[in-house]
């Protein structure tokens, strides 16, 4: 079972308190968006086997919406972060780095 | 290769079963096959026995990381149903529903089909309207399902408790040809079937690499060395992004954990399968009188083969207001899967950006019932190049076009 903190509320708790939310960091493509765009936003996703960035919500608690840094191999979690971001934060990164060398996702690294 | 017969198991009783042959061949791996599949699970297996049996293709090769049939084909809870909703996937489910009757006989391998009925149940007004529907659906498909109410359920379920306290069984769609296999049987009959055939089953041998030159696959890299080939299948359920992503595309999948249990044995008490998806538990009996119990999947992608506990416990719960006696089993084991979730919960049977590389996948929480179907169709994919009638919608390109088999709706629940 996961233990993730809520960086909107600062609260940490396990797994049934959140609900997990998909893929963060989609680039939203709207109406009249090139039909490669909407299916990439819509459909296709990085899955990896490793480090994964993602949505979380914290349903049972604050109901805010935010980001979390995961291991989809260990279930080890790097750290949480605000969802009003483009990126990770550098102490996120340095994080991840610090268990995982050389780790990317996405442009991130 | 000796054929299993009553006449061989009495052969082999007087001679104290010395003379049995080994089910398959483990030979080293050659330098190159016409076809390569990537993943011993039902469907690499069934699409080699295909590519052999339907098209004389027996330079082939199926490369397994773990061993033949311990992936998502030896985890699953083996229902095997064709009610779907819409049309291509009827045809392929109801192809495959119809290859498992004459399975132990084609590959003279004992795999259990046991056509004893399918119950979904309707515990919503919504739900009795969508099941309806979905039986008006596959009569013009030509699958045989019907609506049935509340006092036929408990007729074929008597163990079932018709007014639960969050929702009453309000009926159900019942199809009485579906049914279960033994999932291990199914692997192994293939594999031996592929075997007998010429074709070289690989175990312990991961692909680590996908090699290809001006956008075709040259061959793979192993860990048991390189190897070259013409074609290549990629059919590794969860573990299908790493694999695309060694050949440098991507898909519209994601990989979460499906966990199942099973009870303590019992004596027999139902004889068909039920599946409640509005509180999201389905339930059979094995041979064995274990209850073999599923759910929905765990929230969030994951590699590990295993689940959170609460997701067992929300299942339990579903079963014991459904089937009150639920509540006195003790279980015996619990096991988790990595299923491969498409946008649409269809499967993707179809070509990839590399033009000699084809790709099985997205079969999500229910593709064991479509071994034989999608084997049959990954097959013909692969020996023509082009999908035949059964793939043609399942290509991955209906996600740009917005041409989806939206089986979302119309299951609500893993199976
Ligand atoms: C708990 C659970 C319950 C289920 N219940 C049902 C059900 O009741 N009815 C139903 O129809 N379906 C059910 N399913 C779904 C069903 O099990 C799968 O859809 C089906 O088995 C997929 O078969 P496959 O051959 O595609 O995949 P798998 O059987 O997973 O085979 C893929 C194989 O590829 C191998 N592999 C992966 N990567 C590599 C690599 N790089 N190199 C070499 N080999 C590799 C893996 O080791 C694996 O053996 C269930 C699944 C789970 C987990
Ligand atoms: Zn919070």
């Amino acid at each position: 079972m996961l233990i993730l903190e809520c960086p909107c509320c600062g609260v940490t708790g396990e797994e049934t308190e959140f609900h997990g939310g998909g893929e963060a960091h989609l680039k939203r493509f709207g109406p009249g968006s090139a039909d490669t765009d909407f299916e990439n936003y819509l459909f296709m996703r990085e899955n990896p086997k490793g480090v994964h960035l993602e949505r979380w919500r914290h349903v049972n608690g604050c109901g805010k919406w935010f980001h979390v840094a995961r291991c989809t191999v260990t279930l080890e979690i790097f750290g949480s972060y605000s969802a009003q971001t483009l990126e990770p934060p550098q102490e996120i990164k340095d994080a991840i780095s610090a268990k995982r060398p050389g780790w990317s996702w996405r442009d991130f690294s | 290769m000796r054929r299993y017969s009553a006449f061989a198991v009495a052969r082999e009783a007087a001679r104290y079963h010395t003379g049995w042959e080994r089910a398959w061949r483990s030979p080293e791996p050659k330098k190159k096959y016409d076809v390569i599949i990537v993943g011993a699970g039902g469907h690499g297996l069934a699409t080699a026995f295909y590519l052999g049996k339907n098209h004389g293709i027996t330079n082939v090769a199926v490369l397994e990381k773990g061993w033949l049939g311990g992936g998502n084909t030896g985890r699953n809870t083996t229902i095997i149903r064709s009610n779907y909703l819409q049309d291509p996937s009827a045809a392929l489910y109801e192809k495959a529903r119809s290859l498992y009757e004459t399975m132990s006989q084609d590959l003279n391998y004992n795999v259990m089909f046991s056509p004893r009925g399918v119950i979904m149940l309707a515990q919503t007004e919504h739900e009795v309207r969508g099941y309806k529907r979905t039986a008006h659906a596959n009569a013009l498909q030509g699958v045989q399902t019907e609506f049935i109410g509340p006092e036929r359920v408990k007729q074929l379920v008597p163990i079932i408790n018709l007014e639960g306290p969050r929702y009453p069984v309000l009926g159900g769609l019942w199809q009485a040809r579906a049914g279960t296999a033994r999932h291990d049987a199914v692997a192994w009959g293939y594999a031996r079937a592929c075997s007998d055939m010429g074709m070289d089953i690989i175990q312990q041998c991961e692909v680590t690499g996908v090699r290809s030159e001006g956008g075709k696959v040259t061959g793979v890299d192993t860990t048991r060395g390189a190897i070259d080939c013409d074609k290549l299948g990629m059919v590794v359920a969860g573990n299908s992004g790493p694999l695309a992503e060694m050949a440098g595309f991507r898909l519209p999948i994601e990989s979460v954990a499906l966990q199942a249990l099973v009870s303590e044995p019992i004596k027999p008490c139902m004889d068909v399968v039920v599946m409640a998806n509005t509180v999201h538990g389905y339930m059979s009996q094995s041979d064995k009188g274990e209850m073999v119990i599923g759910g929905g999947t765990d929230g969030y992608n994951n590699y590990t083969q295993r689940g959170a506990f609460h997701h067992i416990e929300e299942t339990v719960r579903a079963l014991v207001e459904t089937f009150p006696m639920v509540s006195r089993l003790k279980m015996l084991r619990q096991w988790g899967g990595i299923v491969d979730v498409t946008g649409d919960r269809s499967p993707i049977i179809g070509k990839t950006p590399l033009g000699n590389c084809f790709i099985n996948a997205g079969w999500g929480t229910g593709g064991f019932k479509t071994i034989p179907g999608g084997g049959w169709a990954t097959a013909e994919l692969i020996a023509k190049g082009e999908p035949g009638p059964l793939a043609a919608e399942f290509g991955m390109e209906r996600f740009i076009e917005g041409r989806f088999i939206d089986e979302s709706v119309a299951a609500g629940v893993a199976h």
